[in-house]
């Protein structure tokens, strides 16, 4: 059974950390903002959420995996509420350019 | 393995380092200075010091930056004509900061092996202050002096903050919101707070036995208040008006005066009564975090810029 839970979370966390080095990926050769602001809230929103995923198996009580959860959660809503921010700001910039 | 992340996570630092101080422009700089905080938190949980770790990242990263960040906006309306440093400066502080670093290299290098230490006395001391945490017990215990000089600071700073504001808009209030609050940030004003009030009273309830206290707590609820003002949900408060400055003074003055009954109780400057030491710092604790968040909201939101009303 230990075997699985593992199995799961080496899978669930290997994949998540895939989202990461992708973002970063993006982040670095795409070329323009909003692709750019894409990248990034790809890896902050599927590679954490996997990765939370992932380590849930592991939470040695149930109120640590509700931690767990409310950091994906907060970090998705700063990431969403950042992104969209900066997409306003590139948005406005783009005519005067 | 871990070795691995250690030497990842130096070189980082020492990279973004370099970035900083070779930046070109100024928010570039402070931006890279936020991300050195963040980092350098990492680096305090790679050496197991979470009180440390949490308090980098909220002051050092989270409230240094936004306070430089609106500085060097202010600064840049108004520029001076001439901004740039000359380059005997620039050398002078380079000299300088290699001076520091190489001194306190040394100092370390130098230490006995084992290093003189007084974390046994202060664990075996826990049991005696009924927290679990030394890292409180230390600051509000052992060393309540210090953490009561340390906010008597804060308020200085504030001060000094506050007399930057012209004679007649003296007593205004200062202004945070942009022309424009973006349907973004509004909206995370409206659904954040809860949250992260209720993070901050955890980290002030959770501090006593476990990392956390009263400064984490206090940033938090400063910055979820400074996320409401932002987005302008709410107006700043006037700094005359007195539920302001009460709530600046409680968190020392309740401090000083548990330091002043000692002497009644304890038989001493700041000693606690044997037994009852526990609900007395932590009453301590919940004042200092009203007052750290009052004081870091007012300290980023910056001198006054509108007139008192009435």
């Amino acid at each position: 059974m230990t075997g699985f839970v593992d199995a799961f979370t080496v899978l669930a966390v290997g994949s998540g950390a895939i989202f990461f080095l992708a973002g970063t990926l993006g982040l670095l050769r795409f070329p323009d903002t909003l692709s750019r602001l894409h990248a990034l809230s790809k890896a902050d929103n599927l590679g954490l959420g996997l990765i939370v995923i992932g380590l849930l198996p592991h939470a040695t009580s149930v109120s640590a995996g509700l931690k767990l959860a409310c950091v994906w959660l907060l970090a998705q809503l700063s990431a969403a509420t950042a992104s969209q921010l900066i997409a306003g700001v590139a948005r406005n910039r783009r005519p005067r350019a | 393995m871990n070795a691995l992340l250690d030497v990842v996570l130096v070189a980082g630092l020492l990279a973004l380092a370099l970035h900083v101080a070779r930046a070109r422009d100024d928010q570039g700089a402070i931006v890279g200075f936020i991300a050195f905080g963040f980092l350098l938190g990492l680096g305090w949980v790679r050496l197991a010091s979470i009180d440390v770790a949490l308090t980098e990242a909220a002051i050092g990263g989270g409230v240094t930056g936004l306070l430089l960040l609106r500085v060097e906006a202010h600064t840049r309306d108004s520029s001076a004509p001439d901004r740039t440093a000359r380059p005997i400066t620039i050398a002078a502080a380079a000299v300088l900061c290699i001076a520091v670093t190489a001194g306190l290299a040394f100092v370390i290098l130098n230490l006995p092996s084992p290093p003189p230490t007084q974390a046994p006395a202060a664990a075996a001391a826990l049991d005696a202050t009924g927290l679990e945490n030394p890292v409180t017990a230390v600051l509000l215990a052992y060393r309540a002096l210090d953490t009561l000089l340390e906010k008597v600071v804060l308020i200085l700073a504030l001060v000094g903050v506050w007399s930057l504001a012209p004679d007649h808009l003296w007593g205004g209030a200062p202004e945070l919101r942009p022309a424009v609050v973006p349907e973004p940030l509004s909206y995370l004003a409206r659904v954040l707070p809860p949250f992260g009030v209720l993070i901050a009273v955890y980290m002030f309830w959770v501090g006593a036995d476990a990392p956390g206290g009263t400064f984490q707590a206090g940033t938090i609820l400063a910055a979820m208040w400074l996320l409401v003002m932002l987005a302008g949900l709410r107006a700043a408060p006037d700094t005359r008006r007195v539920t302001l400055r009460l709530l600046l003074i409680v968190g020392p003055a309740v401090f000083l005066a548990v330091g002043f009954l000692g002497f009644a109780m304890a038989g001493g400057f700041l000693a606690y009564p044997a037994g009852a030491a526990k609900p007395i710092i932590l009453g301590i604790e919940a004042a200092l975090t009203l007052s750290i968040a009052v004081t870091l909201g007012m300290l980023v939101s910056g001198p006054s810029k509108r007139a008192p009303t009435s």
